[in-house]
């Protein structure tokens, strides 16, 4: 499955001209290399997230985008024009700030017209764009509220208003949701996506959060240390990670080191301490060292009192463990449970509860089968 | 005794504690004064009439009651020696108050722009000079101004100037030592507010398409206003009422009315005139304070 997707590097269609061309980009502070040679296409119109831990340099690359900060080394190229040491009042280029920082001596109105009125636009011009901005952001009736009288939701969409009022060619946008409680922030993922496909900008979020991420972004470029680990969409970088500490950052996953004993026709037999032999399908980028490891996420992993009997055809390439259930948690949508193989490691496995009195379900101590398709399995060098 | 009891006593106490001050140090005494300026000048002991003795019972009281007039505050209006104190002392006030803001605005501006652990530092350099007392100071800055002094000194020295210049007794110097006391009054509050500004609402500014001086003007003036307004009140009110720096300083050509008053009450000991004059420049800046109240009041309706 993860190989029929397009290889994630951006420019896939050679047609394409990137609105934004990061080229080996560098910020030092001190010794500390917080970006360190970044290179990273955006299309226009696309919806990129940049993912990763805390300091991982995500903050830094989006600032130097907007000019707060100014790279060491590389260009910043926006529709062919270097913009790395362009101040950042003279960008096309628009940030919505991680608080908002909405100016609080500006009621709502004025907030989103600040922007309108540097470009010296005129006054009437300024009252429509600006009707239309609340409208968009559905803000109506707020319009002379000043910040410290809008809640957290209503400051967000100021912000949002605020920053997408000059139409700029690509917004930033700073863990915009993180302010927000779960439930809000996840109708408002939506809500900009959606509002990013209707006015076909370039979105540029910064996120801690991959679900957020994944949810919103056309790509992500998950960065660690100033360096991007992979660029690729929502789908391959779950489905097909490049490197362990990806399949280990984004969602959850089950890990088996082990060296490649056997390759027959497209299957590679891994032999692991934990789970004895497990075949999996043969990597689209060969694997040149012998000590591998053997990624599983949980939902690919079945459970059965007896194994997968109506597979039993194909039972020689089917990857059969047991073990017992040591651990379950109804967590509404799934059900995740841990399972303490008869090696001594732990798999864990989620089931979604597909119906409302469920039967099958496993309870704690109940010895199981578990089981996974080798096409589900991802081989990665460790 | 419950134990709500025990807690809410020395709490009650404690919310009575600022008006008891407020009444014997502030409202009695002023009492006192205002009954002063509607008495007439005497000499006696003490040097006014009618005076209130209890002793002689209540309608003793309402005789001398009757002879309270408002004769001094008259005298107050009619005399230019007044009316001009009173005038010079707000001028005074007034241009020292906008040369303090000129120049404490960039200081403390500076100071909230630098690095963390350089603040604390700029800080103690604002506030050490009162570690001296504040007459020392006044008359350290004599012995500069003076006719052979450092600062003439250094003139001549430099060929600036072909002989002395007269610096003391003149509006300058007084100017010169009231701006240099006032300074850490105007500076710490702006300070204050200057620091606390999130530097996000600059960058946003400056991402919206502002300039640094748009920026400045458009975001940071604005959100300084309230330290604007409160180093510009803990200046002008007590330098309308001040005495020694003109007093050291400046000529004796025209009196701030601090001046004024001291010569009513210590030279003519003439009391009833100079509490009139007391209580004339008490309602003048209470004028400005309760604007000032409304102001912020109706800040705080607005933003709720």
């Amino acid at each position: 499955m993860a190989d029929e997707l397009p290889k994630g590097e951006p420019g896939a269609d050679a047609a394409d001209i990137p609105l934004l061309r990061i080229d080996a980009v560098v910020k030092k502070f001190g010794a500390f290399r917080a970006v360190d040679r970044l290179s990273l296409d955006i299309k226009a119109g696309e919806f990129f997230a940049l993912l990763g831990p805390s300091g991982c340099g995500k903050t830094t690359l989006l600032r130097m985008l907007a000019g707060f900060e100014t790279p060491d080394e590389g260009r910043i190229l926006l529709d062919g024009r270097d913009i790395a040491r362009v101040l950042p009042h003279q960008r096309p280029v628009n940030m919505m700030f991680q608080n908002y920082a909405l100016f609080p001596h500006l009621t709502v109105r004025d907030n989103i017209a600040f922007g309108l009125k540097r470009a010296a636009m005129p006054g009437s011009e300024i009252d429509s764009r600006v009707a239309e901005m609340v409208a968009l952001v559905k803000l109506e009736g707020l319009e002379k509220r000043k910040p410290d009288q809008l809640s957290g939701g209503q400051k967000q969409r100021v912000a949002l208003a605020r920053s997408l009022a000059r139409r700029p060619q690509v917004l930033l946008l700073d863990e915009p949701l993180a302010a927000l409680d779960k439930k809000l922030r996840e109708s408002t993922q939506f809500e900009l996506m959606e509002l990013q496909r209707r006015l076909g900008m370039t979105f540029i979020i910064v996120t801690h959060d991959q679900e957020e991420a994944m949810t919103v972004a056309d790509r992500i470029g998950v960065m660690d240390s100033g360096r991007l680990e992979q660029v690729a969409t929502p789908r391959e970088l779950y489905e097909a990670p490049a490197s362990r500490w990806i399949a280990e950052f984004v969602g959850d996953v089950n890990i088996f080191e082990g060296q490649v004993a056997s390759r027959e026709a497209d299957r590679l037999a891994i032999s692991t301490k934990d789970a004895g032999t497990i075949m999996v399908a043969e990597p689209r980028q060969p694997i040149s060292k012998t000590n591998v490891c053997v990624a599983i996420r949980p939902e690919k992993v079945k459970l059965s009192r007896r194994g997968p009997v109506s597979d039993a055809v194909n039972a020689h390439s089917i990857n059969r463990l047991e073990g017992v259930v040591t651990d379950v948690s109804y967590l509404g949508g799934i059900t995740s449970y841990k399972v303490k193989l008869d090696t001594g490691a732990v798999l864990r496995s989620s089931m979604a509860n597909t119906a409302r009195i469920d039967i099958d379900a496993y309870s704690a101590s109940q010895r199981v089968v578990a089981w996974f398709s080798p096409d589900d399995g991802v081989v990665l060098e460790q | 005794m419950s134990a709500r009891r025990i807690f809410t006593r020395p709490a009650r106490l404690a919310a009575i504690a600022p008006y008891l001050w407020m009444t014997l140090l502030f409202l009695l005494p002023f009492g006192f004064v205002l009954k002063i300026s509607l008495s007439q000048t005497a000499i006696a002991q003490p040097p006014y009439l009618p005076v209130f003795d209890p002793t002689q019972g209540w309608a003793a009281i309402k005789a001398a009651a009757a002879d309270l007039s408002l004769d001094n505050f008259r005298l107050l209006v009619s005399d230019d020696l007044y009316v001009l104190s009173y005038l010079r002392s707000l001028v005074v006030a007034a241009v020292s108050t906008s040369i303090l803001l000129a120049i404490g605005y960039p200081i403390a501006y500076g100071m909230a722009r630098l690095p963390q652990r350089w603040q604390p530092i700029a800080m103690m350099l604002v506030i050490v000079p009162f570690w001296t007392s504040f007459l020392i100071r006044i008359y350290a800055w004599i012995n500069i101004l003076q006719h052979d002094g450092l600062l003439n000194k250094i003139l001549l020295a430099l060929h600036l100037v072909a002989a002395p210049v007269v610096w003391l007794s003149t509006d300058s110097a007084m100017y010169l030592g009231i701006v240099y006391s006032y300074l850490p009054f105007m500076i710490l509050p702006l300070y204050a507010t200057l620091a606390k500004m999130e530097p996000a609402l600059l960058e946003a500014a400056a991402d919206l398409g502002s300039s640094p001086r748009q920026a400045f003007w458009l975001v940071t003036f604005p959100l300084s206003l309230p330290g604007v307004a409160a180093g510009v009140l803990l200046c002008f009110i007590p330098i309308v009422g001040e005495f020694v720096i003109p007093d050291l300083l400046a000529g004796s050509s025209s009196l701030m009315i601090g001046q004024t008053l001291w010569l009513e009450f210590f030279t003519n000991k003439d009391w009833p005139v100079a509490s009139a004059a007391a209580v004339v420049l008490l309602l003048l800046l209470v004028g400005p304070l309760v604007f000032y109240d409304r102001l912020q009041r109706r800040q705080l309706e607005a933003a709720r």
